[in-house]
């Protein structure tokens, strides 16, 4: 039974260090005699040292799923199963955390033992799209692990074309700046598009990200179609004494320098008594002075979210940031939950029904043009949305009265 | 076979159920935070209490019995309550102020890290490398287990301009997202076709859409049906990879490692930027990567001694403008950092503002 330790002479070096060192936790998991996983990371170390000689990733894809569900299970075939027959099959299981990756022990323990019992042992917290990634189980104990997990009260996370496993940040759990509940709107969404998460039927991914404020601890704006982050209307909370108090502590000049300075739109001045002057007409919400002053600043109380869309990397047209097509909804009653709710599926639904095949929802947009996107979406033009008007006069503007019109007639309603 | 049972299509549970009663307690009704030093945030209650959070590094890819101490240490100190934060650090809270020195001791003699707190040098994000990834180009694991051995003093204080966030990513789909510093393979030469296999493995219709550049067109090899790259065109991109994997891309010598800099998701003070080509060309040199290391850690340096504070790595290179960072970083500027894709024109110097 207790086969050898494969030599690891490269992965080996991984040990020393300051850091910890995921190789030596794969070696104890191959060195515990008795256990399943101990021949599967035996083979596993073997097969990654080939990979540190060679230079050369050995994985293939396949079809591995559970009863029902037509993604969320991660097939790794080994390409050099020959050489290391024990890891020859090496599938992931993605299961979607709590939002904002809480945990108590007992859940955290309890998936440590179905692990060790049906998987390798090996679990990643957590994937680039928020998954917890329980790596490296055999085929025939896909199923049995699932069914452990999904008793324990754990769902499966997204792959391929379908709605994405979401991430969020802390949000009010413990954090001041939170303009809305983001572990709240992230539970409302991905819990509304299951079935677009376990059977993906979509041209290509959609992934949805939830951040309190403009600092996107979640990294939304840029990894996520659908970026929601929190923001306000009002003026932001100014605690003018611990202003004072706050200048004191950094003298007057670094106070100047880190905060009225670094102001992106000169919102900000210094009055005579060392009290902050707040344009707040100027201000963008972008969170810097508030970062610096936490006991001085805040958002204000009027707070609500702002929804980006389109964000991705490269693949396949060039990067996109998501750019603006709510700039402020409230996130707080029932409606305001059910009026983001339907506008999540509309976005989908028009997603599936236009864009091309393996075609993100910002490259979608980039080639039909934002404003055909709004009004299938029935989204309101908001100036907020551009950086600036246009600067090439390539526009038929035939329908410019009724247009003008119609922006009157908004400004009017939303004055009432 | 016993039947199979139907799954319990639950979605996401609700986080209450898992949070540290103090945070339950005081959910939304935070007053302020700061940071009594690096790796401890303290976060204060308009009701007055207080709850402390004790941030600590780990490897991200965890055995059982590594997540088993993190427990350990959750239920001696913090009533049995963790959580991970986007870039894989464990954060352990308490309201009892005098837990906190024995819980930093304790994570560090277990050898977690304590830092990763304002102004530092976050843990690396990382994808899943040679450890599991089907098309990777290199092992993220380790290179950023490498790094952080190098970065670990940064981690562990704050002493950076403003934080920096550095991700890595096994091939250019980027998967580690925009950071202060990326670091990616980045190919450069086209793909070596297995042409007996394409026929059988590849939707070849689909794999023609998904180049970028139109180079690939369907071709007869040998009498099979396969497909062709014409080479000139190519960017190696690796794109046709994953849908035909006949279509190899890696190679353990021509797939090298690129850095970018000045990437950041957040709006604060400037708008979010995409990260830029610095460098390339850098081997693949597991299994620490020291050449890497060695143009991350001379980035980090220049930034570290001439950014002012709260400036992010773009924003400061923004202000000091792109002759100079070549010049404070001694990294060669190259024909290959001119963008030339569609709205490339956008990063050209349309402007007589000249740095000397």
């Amino acid at each position: 039974m207790s086969k050898k330790m494969p030599p690891t002479p490269m992965l080996d070096q991984l040990e020393s260090g300051p850091w910890p060192s995921f190789v030596t936790g794969l070696k104890r998991l191959a060195e515990v005699e008795g256990k399943a996983h101990a021949g599967i990371m035996k083979s596993l170390l073997g097969q990654l040292e080939h990979s540190y000689q060679t230079r050369k990733g050995y994985w293939k894809g396949g079809t591995v799923g559970v009863f029902g569900y037509g993604a969320g299970v991660i097939p790794r075939f080994s390409e050099v199963a020959d050489q290391y027959p024990e890891s020859s099959e090496f599938h992931t299981l993605r299961i979607m955390p709590a939002p904002g990756f809480f945990y108590d022990t007992k859940t955290l323990r309890q998936m440590c033992d179905i692990w060790e019992e049906h998987g390798s042992g090996l679990i990643a917290l957590h994937g680039q799209s928020g998954d917890i990634m329980f790596q490296g189980c055999r085929t025939e104990q896909v199923q049995a692990a699932w069914d452990k997990i999904n008793e324990m009260g754990f769902d499966m996370g997204g792959a391929g074309a379908g709605v994405r496993t979401s991430a969020s940040c802390v949000g009010p759990a413990r954090c001041e700046q939170a303009c809305f509940d983001t572990l709240e709107a992230h539970r409302t969404i991905i819990n509304d598009f299951v079935d677009d998460i376990h059977r993906p039927s979509l041209p290509y991914k959609l992934k949805f990200k939830f951040s309190g404020c403009a600092n996107d601890c979640a990294n939304a704006t840029q990894r996520a179609d659908v970026a929601i982050l929190g923001t306000w209307k009002d003026d932001m909370q100014v605690d003018q004494k611990e202003v004072q108090a706050k200048v004191k502590q950094l003298g007057r000049k670094e106070f100047i320098n880190q905060v009225i300075r670094m102001c992106p739109t000169q919102a900000l001045g210094l009055n005579d008594d060392d009290t902050l002057d707040v344009d707040n007409k100027s201000c963008v919400r972008c969170m810097h002075c508030i970062n610096v002053c936490t006991k001085a600043l805040k958002p204000g109380k009027e707070r609500g979210i702002c929804v980006l869309v389109g964000g991705k990397r490269t693949l396949k047209i060039g990067d996109l940031m998501g750019t603006v097509v709510i700039p402020f909804m409230k996130l707080e009653t029932e409606e305001d939950y059910e009026k983001l709710l339907e506008l999540a599926h509309n976005m989908l639904d028009f997603f599936a029904d236009n864009a091309l095949e393996h075609e993100r929802t910002g490259e979608m947009i980039e080639r039909i043009g934002l404003v055909n996107y709004l009004e299938a979406l029935g989204l309101p033009l908001d100036v907020n949305m551009i950086n600036q008007p246009r600067t090439n006069s390539y526009i038929r503007t035939d329908g410019w009265e009724e247009e003008a019109r119609k922006w009157a007639e908004r400004k009017t309603s939303a004055a009432e | 076979m016993s039947e199979l049972r139907r799954p319990i299509e639950s979605g996401v549970p609700d986080s209450k159920q898992f949070m540290h009663p103090a945070l339950v307690r005081n959910y939304g009704k935070w007053a302020f935070h700061d940071r009594p030093r690096p790796g401890v945030l303290r976060h204060v209650s308009e009701s007055g209490e207080a709850v402390f959070t004790v941030k600590a590094g780990t490897q991200r890819q965890l055995d059982v019995f590594t997540i088993r101490k993190l427990c350990d240490i959750a239920d001696a100190f913090c009533d049995g309550h963790l959580r991970f934060t986007v870039r894989s650090s464990a954060e352990f809270m308490t309201t009892d102020e005098a837990k906190v020195e024995p819980l930093i001791n304790r994570l560090e003699a277990e050898g977690f890290p304590v830092g990763g707190t304002g102004n530092s040098v976050g843990f690396i994000s990382h994808t899943q490398g040679w450890l599991h990834c089907d098309i990777p180009g290199t092992d993220a694991s380790g290179v950023v287990k490498a790094l952080m051995d190098e970065l670990v003093d940064e981690f562990k204080s704050e002493e950076m301009p403003n934080r920096v966030k550095i991700t890595t990513s096994c091939c250019q789909i980027n998967c580690g997202g925009q950071g202060d510093i990326a670091i990616n393979v980045q190919h450069t030469k086209p793909p070596v076709i297995n042409h007996a296999l394409v026929a059988g493995v590849c939707e070849r219709p689909t794999v023609i859409a998904r180049c970028p550049v139109a180079a690939i067109r369907p071709a007869l090899v040998d009498g099979k049906p396969s497909l062709e790259v014409d080479e000139k065109k190519c960017v190696c991109c690796g794109a046709c990879y994953p849908p035909c994997p006949p279509m190899q891309i890696n190679d353990p010598v021509h797939s090298k490692i690129a850095i970018w800099v000045g990437g950041k998701h957040s709006s604060t003070r400037t708008k979010p930027m995409f990260h830029k080509l610095v460098a390339a060309g850098l081997p693949n040199n597991a299994p620490r990567w020291p050449e890497v290391a060695e143009v991350v850690k001379k980035i980090l340096t220049v930034y570290k001694n001439d950014a002012r504070p709260w400036e992010r790595m773009g924003e400061w290179i923004e202000r000091i403008g792109w002759p100079r960072f070549f010049e404070l970083t001694e990294l060669p500027f190259t024909k290959y950092h001119v963008d030339n894709w569609r709205g490339g024109r956008a990063n050209l110097n349309a402007s007589a503002q000249l740095h000397f």
